[in-house]
């Protein structure tokens, strides 16, 4: 007997299906299927198999199909809920770890939510951006170095190793494996395209992108998958992967399916060998030992490149990230609770890390007060949502940010959270040739260039009618922002008033 | 109702001020009368000026102004001058009292040398001594607050519209090679008078016109050098910034003006290279220290003044010229006022510093 | 001038071109009160075999054979778009012998239909190519 009930139902309007088969062919769950009978065909559907990912709803031409949940209920518990119990039908079944993917979806406070920007009136003019320049260029690296001067006493200026930005938003780590080769590259055509960066992740970087170079970001992780001496110098900058918000704590596993011809010869394992990134980097059980990785990298590249290191945000995060700014690293890159994942354990997932909101602020706060903020850039991720969530992440602190989830969206993706499948239908988390094909680069960068250009266009507008035209004077202002709903201890770790304070 | 330090208050103002180029004495009336004409533009809320070569007696003492809530506050400040410091002078700061200006502090002034010892044993150099004890005052000394710090010059400030505090002062009784003056409109009543301007820090003034919309990103970056902006105004923060950029990073006016006035982006990349290096440089290496929003300011050091606007001029500022003198205020009516016959008048491009230096062997 | 190609990298086989073709050709208020029940006649088909799948629609040829073949002068060139006068043809099936493309069809009717790049029923971007998921069959100067 199996206890697993179909989560979701399958509604067909019949009066509007053309039998067009656009579903059944679409879905590589095999929910659909034509049946012919002498009195008719017909559309069946297997719903146990259904993961709501809108495939069919999407592509459905006469609009004749939704995806509802299913009603079925269990007796109102508030103590079992529906998920707990299915969970463990599930593990008495299996004898399993559970496995989910994206975000952490569990009904945790959203700061950002909670946050509300400033305009000026009267005292000060609003500014417009159609009208006036406004600036969202970011450069990423330590500053304020120390001035030189030449004999006649002029400023001899310097170049530091640095990322440029047009504006305030990255496209974080996400390796080929975990991803298809066209999302790689409709990211990495994007990137190009908006004059800023994508991230290889740890999956190593595909030949074929290597012209991409000067707006990607390489990883080096505890796996070291793909990392060799063209990758280092191919990338603008180096990115230590120590921990991800999704996963804190715990490496990676992808299996050995999805190690295929190309991401084999990407990633410099076996074809079919399960990769496997253990939970520590096994060369750095301590802060020292990270810097000496950030020296052996900037050894490696002269010196050319910004390094950043990546860490999941978690209960002692100022302490870590002070730690990294003292460690050589230039930049410091943090991923709250709510970022995404390929797979990760689903106990994990949901109960380990906080959020963004809370560990960036504590971050800047602590960086000013021990004056080394200068040393390092801070760039936040896992669950930004909207440019309104970037402008409230730069008033408190951040110098930018990393989007992952949001780009997979403007790709197709419909948080069907079911990526570890590995039978993406909207050809995103996949390396199944027929379904990688679905996603076009062509459609998919235009859609990345037209989501960042949208939301540069509204960052521009909310910072000028706060009368700030240069993100610089945004980052750190929190006078900007104020919170509402929020307890006193919340307003102090986020450093900010409450509203009508 | 919450005083200035625990709130912060918006204001929009009036400036004026003049130099001589050749160091000659201007008389402290010429600058209060200026600000007459631009009574509109303040509301009786604060008001101040500064003059700098003020006290050739003392040139080469710290001249302190401080304002006391009342004599505990000022036993217990003494007490740590005395500690900290050798008191050439000490006085009470005279004033003319008149019905239109009310419930003033204590004011005092003292002349200061750091103590020698632990000056030595602190293993500063000399100014940054200094700007560390001031700092302590405002921050940790209830009810005491140094307003001036400066060697040969000084801030004189309070509640009340500008001709009334000079007149309060009796700057008829000053001459100096420099003045500056402020007068507020804040949106909020603060009635305190360290909130008034001009803010002084050791020999920078500023008299700031404008609300910045970058208060808070300058702040938080500025406090982390040991600034405490127990004022949350503007003025308090920009002075801390000139203060930072020269006396620490050992900018040039003209330099500090590319960091807090930065060129757009767009205007860079048209500059000639050696121009766009600098000025890149510059705002990658100080890129919180960009001030938004609508200010001009006039920046007196020792030896000079600075006029500056924000990058989009948002606020009024006029610039005039007759013979060795050159006079800026928010209005030309203001200008007028000292020079009648003033030839050369314009108004600088927003971000456009207009510095100018007074010939130092002429002092 | 502006042809329909088609990219069989791109192409999902998803069969929603013959579907938009069928309807802008049939027309009517909406898709399921026209197509629902009826055998579609698209002039735009998938070929498929394994893993390869391919839309097949008139190439509008600068050299028609077929309109050279034509036995009823019912087939015409306009501004390069490739015509079938319906009142003209007498169903011979010439064309068909003789497109190496095979994208002639005959209808009901016993005439000839062919893709007339929707320029015969009012849309300016031809229908398969404004439905295609996957920008596998585009609309353009080459």
């Amino acid at each position: 007997m199996n206890y697993q009930y179909a989560e979701f139902e399958v509604v067909r309007n019949d009066d509007r299906c053309i039998r067009c088969r656009v579903c059944e062919r679409q879905c590589a769950n095999e929910v659909h299927k034509l049946v012919e009978t002498k009195k008719g065909n017909f559309m069946i559907s297997d719903e146990t198999k259904c993961v709501d990912c809108h495939r069919c709803v999407s592509l459905c031409p006469t609009r004749a199909l939704k995806i509802v949940k299913s009603d079925l209920t269990f007796r109102k518990n508030d103590n079992w809920h529906e998920s707990n119990i299915k969970e463990i039908y599930k593990q008495a079944e299996t004898g399993g770890v559970l496995l989910s993917s994206m975000g952490n979806p569990e009904n945790f406070p959203v700061y950002f939510d909670k946050i509300l920007i400033n305009a000026s009136q009267v005292t000060n003019p609003s500014i417009d951006p159609l009208r006036e320049p406004m600036e969202t260029k970011v450069s990423l690296g330590k500053r304020n170095h120390g001035i030189k001067r030449d004999k006649d006493g002029k400023i001899v200026p310097q170049k530091y190793p640095s990322l440029e930005l047009n504006l305030p938003i990255m496209f974080s780590a996400m390796s080929y494996g975990s991803i298809s080769y066209n999302a790689h590259e409709s990211l990495a055509r994007a990137a190009r395209e908006l004059g800023t960066y994508y991230n290889t992740g740890e999956g190593g970087l595909h030949q074929d992108f290597y012209k991409y170079g000067k707006n990607t970001i390489v990883q080096v992780a505890s796996g070291r998958f793909g990392v060799f001496e063209d990758y280092l110098e191919t990338g603008s900058a180096i990115e230590i992967k120590m921990g991800q918000g999704a996963k804190p704590g715990i490496g990676g596993h992808l299996p050995g399916e999805k190690i295929t011809e190309d991401v084999s010869k990407t990633r410099m394992i076996p074809v079919g060998s399960d990769a496997i990134s253990p939970a520590p980097h096994h060369d750095i059980y301590s802060i020292e030992d990270l810097r000496q990785l950030v020296f052996s990298l900037k050894e490696a590249t002269n010196y050319k490149k910004p390094i950043i290191v990546k860490v999941a945000a978690v209960h002692n995060i100022s302490a870590i990230a002070s730690g990294i700014a003292r460690s050589g690293a230039d930049i410091i890159a943090i991923d709250g609770f709510r970022g995404g994942t390929g797979a990760a354990p689903t106990r994990i997932r949901d109960n380990v890390g906080i959020p963004i909101e809370l560990a960036l602020a504590s971050v800047d706060s602590r960086l000013r007060e021990e004056g080394i903020r200068d040393n390092v850039s801070l760039v936040v991720g896992g669950s930004i949502r909207s440019s309104a969530d970037i402008v409230k992440a730069i008033a408190l602190g951040a110098d930018a940010v990393y989007i992952a989830t949001s780009a997979l969206i403007a790709l197709g993706c419909h948080l069907c959270r079911t990526c570890q499948a590995g039978k993406c239908n909207w050809g995103i988390a996949t390396q199944v040739p027929e379904l990688v094909k679905r996603l076009n680069p062509d459609i998919g960068s235009k859609k990345l260039v037209n989501l960042l250009t949208a939301w540069n266009r509204e960052i521009k507008e909310l910072m000028g009618g706060m009368g700030i035209n240069s993100i610089e004077a945004l980052r750190g202002n929190r006078l900007m922002l104020r919170g509402v709903g929020l307890t006193q201890k919340e307003l102090d770790i986020l450093g900010i008033k409450h509203a009508g304070e | 109702m919450l005083k200035e330090g625990e709130i912060r208050i918006p204001s929009g103002c009036a400036i004026a001020g003049v130099i001589s180029k050749e160091g000659k004495n201007i008389n402290g009336k010429i600058i209060v009368d200026s600000m007459t004409v631009m009574h509109e533009r303040s509301n009786g809320l604060g008001g101040g000026f500064a003059g700098y070569g003020i006290y050739p007696e003392y040139k080469d003492y710290y001249a302190f102004h401080l304002f006391y809530d009342g004599k505990e506050a000022k036993e217990v400040c003494e007490k740590y001058l005395d500690k900290k410091f050798e008191i050439i002078n000490l006085s009470k700061i005279p004033v003319r009292k008149t019905p239109k200006i009310t419930d003033e502090p204590l004011i005092w002034r003292y002349f200061v040398m750091p103590n020698h010892n632990l000056l030595r044993d602190s293993q500063l150099d000399e100014k940054e001594y200094v700007s560390r004890c001031i700092i302590y005052i405002n921050t940790e000394i209830k009810g005491a607050y140094v307003f001036s710090s400066g060697k040969n010059m000084g801030c004189f400030k309070g509640v009340g519209f500008p001709e009334d505090i000079g007149d309060y002062f009796m700057l008829e009784n000053y001459n100096g090679y420099l003045w500056t003056a402020h007068g507020r409109y804040p949106t909020n009543t603060p009635g305190w008078w360290g909130g008034a301007h001009p803010f002084s820090f050791l020999d920078t003034s500023v008299v700031h016109n404008g609300e910045i919309s970058s208060y808070d990103a300058n702040r938080r970056y500025i406090e982390m050098f040991g600034y405490k902006c127990n004022l949350l105004t503007d003025t308090e923060v920009i002075a801390y910034i000139i203060d930072f950029l020269s006396r620490k990073k050992g900018l040039t006016m003209e330099e500090i003006s590319l960091v807090i006035s930065a060129p757009f982006w767009q205007t860079i990349d048209k500059a000639d290279t050696e121009k766009k290096e600098l000025c890149e440089y510059l705002r990658k290496e100080f890129p919180s220290l960009l001030i938004t929003g609508p200010f001009s300011i006039l920046v007196g050091f020792d030896g000079g003044v600075m006029a500056l606007n924000d990058r989009l001029k948002l606020r009024s500022m006029v610039v005039g010229e007759k013979d060795d003198k050159v006079y800026f205020a928010s209005e030309e009516c203001a200008i007028r006022k000292m020079e009648e016959n003033v030839e050369n008048i314009w108004s600088p491009k927003g971000g456009e510093p207009v510095v100018v230096t007074v010939n130092k062997e002429k002092l | 001038m502006k042809r329909v190609y088609v990219n069989e990298k791109w192409c999902l086989g998803c069969h929603l071109c013959e579907y938009n073709c069928a309807y802008a050709n049939v027309g009517g208020i909406n898709m399921y009160l026209s197509l629902k029940d009826k055998k579609i006649s698209p002039n735009v088909r998938i070929e498929e075999k394994d893993n390869i799948t391919y839309a097949v629609a008139c190439r509008h040829c600068s050299d028609p054979i077929c309109l050279k073949s034509c036995i009823a002068g019912a087939i015409s060139q306009e501004d390069g778009v490739i015509k079938i006068n319906k009142d003209k043809c007498v169903g011979c099936h010439t064309c068909i012998l003789v497109c190496p493309y095979g994208v002639l069809h005959l209808t009901d009717n016993g005439v000839m239909q062919k893709c007339e790049l929707c320029t015969n029923n009012g849309s300016k971007t031809p229908a398969c190519v404004k439905g295609c998921p996957n920008n596998a069959i585009v609309f353009m100067e080459k």
